[in-house]
């Protein structure tokens, strides 16, 4: 529904679904016992001269840095070195999938104090400083995810060997959790890979694909993957990974491999032009200033990752290490990013199915309507292996929705993410039709035709006339409730809500809405197909607008009073992005569709009466008449030009705005006062939907309100934001809006019990 | 009167290959002995024709750049052509069709067997067509030959294979094609400068081909180094697997035993009567070149490679009843034959691992009762991944789905005359070498089934099985 691209960091969050999660409670109990048995997370082999070790959390799916890896990988590090056999040793991964995904999630969430984080943080810095001086060398040999604590492991390695392997990540995504690389990370990368890309790691929290570390300088030999030979591909590559990677160790040892790498010219200049202190000071500026930007301030941990950095380049590293571990225990103790591994954990959730396994797996997908979401859909599931028919009505559609399918497809080509061959042979997956031919073989259908009942009536009775009798009828409907569309389906149990996002691509929620009537195979059915599209999914409950969109609209409804009371487009952006939300209110409007945003409002008004209002639904239609619909007519709340980024406030809203003035009440007009306008009723729709059950659970709620509407990812959510801001010191604001507006600022009774009782925490 | 007339057709053909090379009839009267012991089955089956292979020759095979490299392909298939007519003395209108491989096209002749068929002094009645399957293009060509035959359709048939290497054609970049097309269509002057005007010196660089897959990108010695890793072939079995083809082969060379080459009178130079790739070396100087493709540690290197080659053969393949009516004594049945295919990233060069089981199968013998092998050598890895791969159930029943392994062929019937790592592999030549390799060590050897086996780029692959003539 949202055009939501500006998701930024946040959106980046689910690349890196391996980092660290320990699920398993009875972990640590378990590691206490086997400390006295044999090693159980570490361990070596001697091969010649060179100790093979080997990192296995038998407990987990993904190597983590925990207190007892780190104590078994000082003991066996203390053995290779006083071994005299040993020359040099090789560090690698016995799971394929991996090497080692970072710290310890939940270690760094016991801690109580900023000490105790700080603490943490130095253990390993000094595990580190010792593997960087080791005197035999080490050869770190990366397969699979090498993230954070592993990545910080592997570049205090004196040689590192990595596989072309498409699971092969590295990258320091501590700062998507509002923390910070914190065992060397801030020191080491900036004289590994110099400060613009140690900047653009750190600060970004991409993952980098092997091919790329290898031309930054991060790693210094890639090895091939193998396809089968005498034993599976993933093994064998393993054990070739391994025997490279001994042969590197007794290369460096033999002085036949040189650590030092000659610098190209290039290097040359740059580390002149780094030589200067005014240099380096105009790029910590501009990095500050971007940030800054970027961030509104709201997050604290890049601008602490540019302190460590400019630390230890300015000040050496004694002082680079202090202020890391320093900074990272002050980090973890922030509610920012409280928050962010609040949405970590909330979207590891999200991505399970909860539902089961489906009896029968979607094989053929058949999607109505080629338009932008139709395509989007489409677009999703081609690649994943499903056999995907597009109908449209009409030659046009189609063509544009196969356009569609086909450049997102392409642009991923350009990116090198895929060859033009794989493009191909993807597309081969997508049949565009105007009939119902095929429809015989198809496992479910997804309907994304005009929001129109009457419309999804005809179609779900013509689609059913066709489809085979275990074939499951979704409907990707942003606010009709599915029970009213199901009302025409012989099969009601069979019939769903699959409400997606859009850009389809780019935004990772789906919204899967059940009726009492649908069955939970169809539900689990739908959850399958939409986690093989790669989404995020929340579960709701039937009713007008269902979760995401029923927040949306009073938040919107409140954004155009707040437009009549004379605060102009821009101004309204900068007040909620300034409170974190990624895209400003009105440019969110322009996104969704000026018509669709109307559209929505009738019926939500329909449904819930005033309580929804808020400024008046006219003015929306009345841009709707004028042709302001928003950014695909061009004009809306702003001027789109096509080629030109920047936009323009939309002159002729002026007059509308005019005609539907307001005046505004000073008591609750100043810019805090509106950005609680906003989302204050935002969240306290929230919480309905929890307390009507439209909601299975807060985590729920705040994974939906984050990656579906882009509610700062700071705040961690709205139920989130209740717990840390305080449900009364909400309720108090509310009551200041309720004397001026009436209703529609009622805190909701679970708000209130909350707001009366503050030991009620929605996230414990 | 028809014994007589192919009696004296034979000391005919004696005679000239005595002429040629002197020492072929006294190996020949031995190896007929030999074969007299054997008892095996035959593998005619009832309603299908028996197909025969009448004459098998070839130019020298040489590496690319060198004597031929003035030539074009066409010639070189041309030399092939007329070295068969020579041997065969086969009237040039009895042959009902002919049928040539080719990988790298030649655009002035892209269909080559027809130029060369015309330029070979073959009658203009004659059709021709040129079939390409990448380094199996000459077996498809023969096996296309077969089901001509065998469908009653025709009853001499020659194919063939040609290689050019020396010159492959190298296009100007897509932009400047375009420009260039767009030009012949403009119509005035204004518009031909402007067009001229357009072209910047990114629209310079030449498209160069390159032996890589257009699925995955990857150069196909990329892929054999890590097909070799794979199986966990090491650089030293692979040096001494190339050594061994390099040594066999000398000595089938000095023996005289590559008898299916003919001489070429290249225009201007000297007559070429000798492959020139074959060059035994030692462990130890081929332990000092450095990887090829994956680097710095890989193991596939240019001496443990095929190396690019010019070339051509062919074959006359025809029914038994025509060949004996024409007074021809074959030398050999071309029996059952497969064509497999696979991933053609991670096995793309196994083909010979798949075919060999499916084609053993169809012909109802096992492994054990092949006497000759001749396996195509694209890369000394690429063979030991594949002797691995069929010597493993795991890979029999993880990638094959088989029960079981079929078995690695035994190292002392295998490629006893050496093979493309030192002979040469003119891609689309390659085939036909083969088959008239194994028809020739089965006469020698007195050997009464062989085994031709091959992978091609595209990941896939070719086997035929070819019985010995009776004697």
């Amino acid at each position: 529904m949202a055009g939501l691209r500006a998701l930024g960091v946040l959106s980046r969050i689910t690349v890196r679904h391996r980092y660290t999660l320990f699920s398993d409670s009875t972990r640590r109990g378990f590691s206490v016992a086997s400390s006295l048995m044999a090693r159980t997370h570490v361990n070596y082999e001697v091969k010649g001269d060179v100790a093979v070790v080997r990192i296995n959390d038998p407990t987990s799916k993904v190597n983590t840095l925990s207190v007892h890896m780190q104590k078994e990988m000082a003991e066996v590090l203390g053995e290779v070195w006083s071994n005299d056999a040993v020359k040099s040793a090789v560090l690698i991964s016995s799971k394929p999938g991996c090497f080692i995904a970072g710290a310890d999630i939940n270690m760094i969430q016991a801690c109580k104090s900023a000490e105790e984080v700080t603490y943490i943080s130095q253990e390993g810095q000094k595990m580190f400083e010792k593997i960087e001086k080791s005197p035999k060398p080490i050869v770190a040999a990366i397969n699979g995810s090498c993230l954070g604590g592993g990545l910080e492991f592997a570049i205090a390695c004196q040689y590192r060997v990595a596989t072309k392997s498409k699971k092969t990540v590295l990258g320091t995504p501590e700062v998507l959790l509002g923390l910070l690389p914190a065992a060397g990370g801030t020191q080491r990368l900036p004289k590994m890979v110099g400060l613009p890309s140690a900047f653009d790691m750190t600060l970004t929290g991409r993952n980098i694909r092997a091919d790329k570390a290898k031309k930054m300088g991060l790693v210094h030999q890639l090895v091939d993957t193998l396809g089968p030979g005498l034993k599976g591909p993933e093994e064998r590559t393993m054990e070739y990974l391994e025997e490279v990677a001994i042969e590197c160790a007794r290369g460096i040892v033999n002085k036949k491999i040189p650590l030092t790498k000659e610098k190209g010219m290039m290097q040359k200049v740059q580390d002149y032009v780094m030589s200067f202190p005014f240099v380096r000071n105009q790029i910590y500026n501009t990095v500050q200033k971007k940030v800054m930007k970027q961030t509104k301030g709201l997050y604290p941990a890049p601008l602490n990752i540019i302190d460590c950095v400019k630390s230890g380049v300015e000040q050496g590293s004694d002082a680079g290490y202090l202020a890391e571990s320093q900074n990272f225990g002050k980090l973890a103790m922030t509610t920012e990013s409280k928050a962010l591994i609040g949405l970590y954990h909330g979207q590891v959730a999200c991505k399970k199915n909860r539902f089961g396994v489906p009896e029968k797996e979607v094989k053929t997908l058949a999607i109505l309507g080629a338009g932008l979401m139709g395509a989007g859909i489409a677009q999703v599931t081609v690649d994943k292996g499903i056999h995907t028919i597009m109908k449209d009505t009409t030659l046009e559609g189609l063509n544009r929705g196969h356009q569609q399918v086909y450049k997102g497809l392409n642009d991923k080509t350009k990116k090198k993410s895929i060859t033009s061959f794989e493009r191909d042979t993807t597309l081969s997956n997508l049949t565009g039709q105007l009939d119902y031919s095929g429809f015989q073989n198809a496992d479910m259908v997804i309907e994304a035709v005009f929001e129109d009942i009457a419309i999804k009536h005809k179609v779900i009775k013509e689609v059913e006339a066709v489809i085979p009798p275990h074939c499951i009828f979704a409907s990707n409907t942003s606010a009709l409730p599915i029970k009213d569309i199901a009302a025409a389906s012989k099969r009601p149990e069979k019939v769903i809500g699959m409400h997606y996002f859009s850009p389809v691509d780019k935004m990772q929620l789906l919204e899967i809405i059940t009726t009492d009537k649908t069955s939970k195979d169809t539900t689990a059915s739908a959850v399958a197909v939409g986690l093989k599209q790669g989404k995020i999914i929340i579960v709701v409950g039937d009713g007008p607008g269902f979760y995401t969109t029923r927040c949306l609209a009073p938040m919107l409804a409140e954004a155009v009073r707040v437009l009549q009371e004379g605060v102009d487009p821009k101004k309204l952006d900068s007040l909620t992005t300034g409170f974190g939300f990624p895209v400003g209110a009105a440019t969110l409007a322009d996104e969704v569709g000026i018509d669709v945003a109307a559209h929505v409002a009738e019926d939500l008004g329909k449904a819930f009466g005033p309580r929804l209002g808020g400024g008046n639904p006219e003015l929306l239609k009345t841009m709707v008449e004028k042709g302001f619909k928003g950014r695909k007519t061009g004009k809306g709340c702003y001027v789109y030009q096509p080629g030109l980024k920047s936009k323009e406030v939309n002159m002729e809203l002026n007059d509308i705005l005019e005609s539907f003035k307001l005046t505004p009440n000073p008591a609750v007009s100043s810019d805090s006062d509106v950005q609680y306008r906003l989302v204050s009723r935002f969240v306290n729709e929230a919480v309905m939907c929890l307390q009507e059950g439209i909601l299975a659970n807060p985590v729920e709620g705040d994974i939906g309100a984050v990656f579906g509407l882009g509610f700062p990812p700071c705040l961690g959510g709205p139920f989130r934001f209740v717990d840390t801001f305080g449900a009364d010191k909400l309720v108090e604001k509310m009551r200041r809006f309720e004397d001026v507006y009436g209703n529609q600022f009622t805190p909701c009774p679970l708000l209130l019990d909350h707001a009366k009782d503050p030991s009620k925490k929605f996230h414990k | 009167m028809a014994t007589m007339l192919l009696k004296s057709f034979r000391s005919n053909l004696v005679n000239f290959r005595a002429y040629q090379f002197g020492a072929e009839r006294c190996i020949s009267a031995t190896a007929s002995v030999q074969a007299q012991a054997k008892s095996k089955k035959t593998l005619a089956k009832p309603g299908v024709k028996n197909v025969v292979l009448v004459e098998g020759v070839r130019t020298p095979f040489l590496q690319s750049g060198t004597t031929y490299a003035d030539l074009m392909p066409h010639d070189l298939a041309r030399a092939a052509l007329q070295g068969l007519l020579h041997r065969t003395g086969l009237p040039k209108e009895a042959v009902d069709y002919i049928v040539y491989g080719t990988v790298i096209q030649e655009v002035k002749t892209s269909n080559v067997a027809r130029e060369a068929a015309l330029g070979a002094g073959f009658s203009d009645k004659t059709p021709a067509h040129t079939v390409t399957m990448a380094c199996i293009s000459s077996n498809q060509a023969m096996t296309t030959a077969v089901g001509l035959i065998a469908a009653g359709q025709c009853d001499a048939v020659v194919a063939g294979g040609v290689e050019f290497m020396s010159d492959v054609p190298i296009r100007h970049s897509r932009k400047m094609r375009k420009t260039m097309l767009s030009l012949n269509k403009a119509k005035t002057l204004g518009a031909r400068l402007s067009l001229l005007g357009s072209i910047r010196l990114a629209h310079l660089s030449p498209e160069l081909p390159a032996v890589a897959e257009f699925s995955t990108a990857e150069t196909m010695g990329h892929s054999a180094d890590r097909l070799a890793a794979a199986f966990g072939v090491s650089r030293q079995e692979q040096d001494e697997f190339a050594l061994r083809s390099h040594t066999l082969a000398k000595k089938a060379q000095d023996e005289g035993l590559l008898s299916d080459i003919v001489g070429f009178k290249v225009p201007g130079k000297d007559i070429v009567s000798k492959d020139n790739g074959i060059r035994p070396s030692t462990m130890e100087q081929m332990a000092k070149l450095k990887p090829a493709f994956v680097k710095p540690h890989g193991t596939v290197t240019a001496a443990n490679s095929s190396y690019l080659t010019d070339g051509a053969s062919a074959v006359l393949i025809m029914s038994e009843e025509k060949a004996l009516a024409m007074g021809y004594k074959p030398k050999a049945y071309l029996r059952d034959f497969v064509y497999v295919s696979q991933d053609p990233k991670d096995q793309l060069l196994l083909g010979p691992t798949y075919a060999t089981p499916k084609v053993l199968e169809r012909s109802g013998l096992t492994l054990a009762d092949i006497d000759v092998f001749e396996f195509h050598e694209a890369f000394a890895g690429q063979i030991l991944a594949n002797l691995k791969a069929m010597e493993s159930d795991w890979f029999a029943q993880n990638c094959m789905g088989r029960k079981a392994k079929v078995g690695a062929p035994p190292l002392d019937k295998f490629n006893m005359w050496g093979g493309s790592l030192s002979l040469g592999h003119p891609f689309a030549a390659t085939g036909c070498r083969l088959v008239t390799t194994v028809a020739h060590r089965l006469k020698k050897e007195g050997g009464q089934y062989g085994l031709v086996a091959a992978c091609a780029a595209g990941g896939q692959g070719h086997a035929m099985v070819i019985e010995a003539y009776p004697q």
